[in-house]
């Protein structure tokens, strides 16, 4: 329970993302799965042509993104983004 | 909502040339990041698309210039900083940007930079510091720690490495500033600042190179040396350059930051008689 909240806490929403992958541009490197610092993205469970495994989103955190896009960034394949909702 | 959703397109494949994707850069590699970050500054100045110009010279930084869709020049080797200096005074309203490696700027063309930087031409130069000649086998170059093994130092690389942020603002490059492959965000801003600033811009950007330089240094995979930003990365723009050296270990730190920002005479603006 918190004991101080920001003043703002009732208007600002936390944004929640859309994780969109692109499996055949992904080759493994796991940055994006390391650096989610809400910890949403697992290596995949099937590989994609090359033998890699993509990252998905965890079973049970699937609200969990708050489009903060630093796998998008982070991706050296351009093969991940997230989208708010 | 439940989980990813997989597509076949990606929202900088505006800004690339998405049918040559995937590149060519091994897993690991810290190109991509920059690359993204080059892309995404581009997107966001307010420079039309069709005014930016990316010149590289060759080595695995090289490729960029081939990835990215805007007029990008591929050079021979060591040359990026003549033919973009060649560029930017033929045509002023060009916003020129340098993508280059470490071996193609200090070691083979050392001497074009040191003279850009001492005219100010305006041109960003963003150098990709992998530690070593990546593309040809990852042999020591001139940004190699000392000590470090390479394919041509078996036994320890003797010579002490170029310290490039603090060479950069000793010929008077106006905007100096490290960042990692790791440091995205503070990355993309840099980058974006660089195209604001008038005059020779230099940002240095330390990538892992997990198979020409990490494999035989300890280093591990890419993601490993990530890590090693992420734990010995110390932001600190008003340090001391001299002690901004780059021991590459485990227990020793990485300075990073906006190191200079200073106005100096722009290269062609003044000097001359009309």
């Amino acid at each position: 329970m918190l004991t101080r909240k920001p003043l703002d806490s009732a208007t600002v929403k936390i944004p929640v993302g859309q994780v969109y992958v692109i499996p055949g541009r992904c080759k493994g490197c796991k940055f994006c799965i390391q650096f989610c610092p809400e910890q949403v993205l697992v290596e995949s469970e099937g590989m994609n042509a090359k033998g890699y495994h993509y990252p998905v989103v965890a079973e049970d955190k699937a609200q969990a993104c708050v489009n903060c896009r630093f796998c998008k960034l982070v991706c050296p394949d351009f093969a991940i983004y997230t989208e708010e909702i | 909502m439940s989980g990813e959703i997989v597509v076949n397109a990606h929202p900088l494949d505006d800004l690339l040339r998405a049918d040559r994707l995937p590149h060519i850069w091994c897993p690991g590699c810290g190109l991509g990041p920059i690359m993204a970050c080059m892309a995404n500054a581009m997107a966001d100045s307010a420079i039309p698309i069709d005014k930016h110009v990316v010149v590289s010279g060759i080595g695995c930084t090289g490729r960029v210039a081939g990835y990215l869709k805007v007029d990008s020049f591929h050079t021979t080797h060591g040359r990026p900083i003549p033919f973009a200096t060649g560029l930017k005074l033929a045509k002023p309203e060009l916003q020129v940007t340098v993508f280059s490696g470490d071996g193609d700027l200090f070691a083979i063309g050392g001497n074009h930079l040191i003279h850009a930087a001492r005219r100010n031409v305006d041109i960003n130069v963003i150098c990709v510091n992998n530690f070593n000649y990546g593309m040809t086998g990852g042999q020591a170059g001139p940004t190699t720690p000392m000590g470090a093994r390479t394919s041509t130092t078996p036994y320890g690389n003797v010579d002490p490495s170029f310290n490039l942020p603090r060479l950069a603002a000793t010929l008077g490059a106006v905007y100096v500033a490290r960042w990692t492959s790791l440091h995205v965000r503070q990355l993309e801003k840099s980058i974006r600042r660089a195209i604001k600033k008038e005059g020779f811009t230099f940002i240095e950007v330390l990538s892992p190179c997990p198979v020409g330089f990490g494999k035989s240094n300890n280093l591990g995979e890419g993601l490993d040396e990530m890590e090693l930003y992420r734990t010995n990365c110390v932001v600190y723009p008003e340090a001391d350059l001299s002690q901004a050296d780059i021991e590459l270990k485990h227990d020793s730190t990485i300075i990073v930051g906006d190191f200079v920002d200073i106005e100096r005479p722009v290269y062609g603006a003044g000097g001359g008689e009309e």
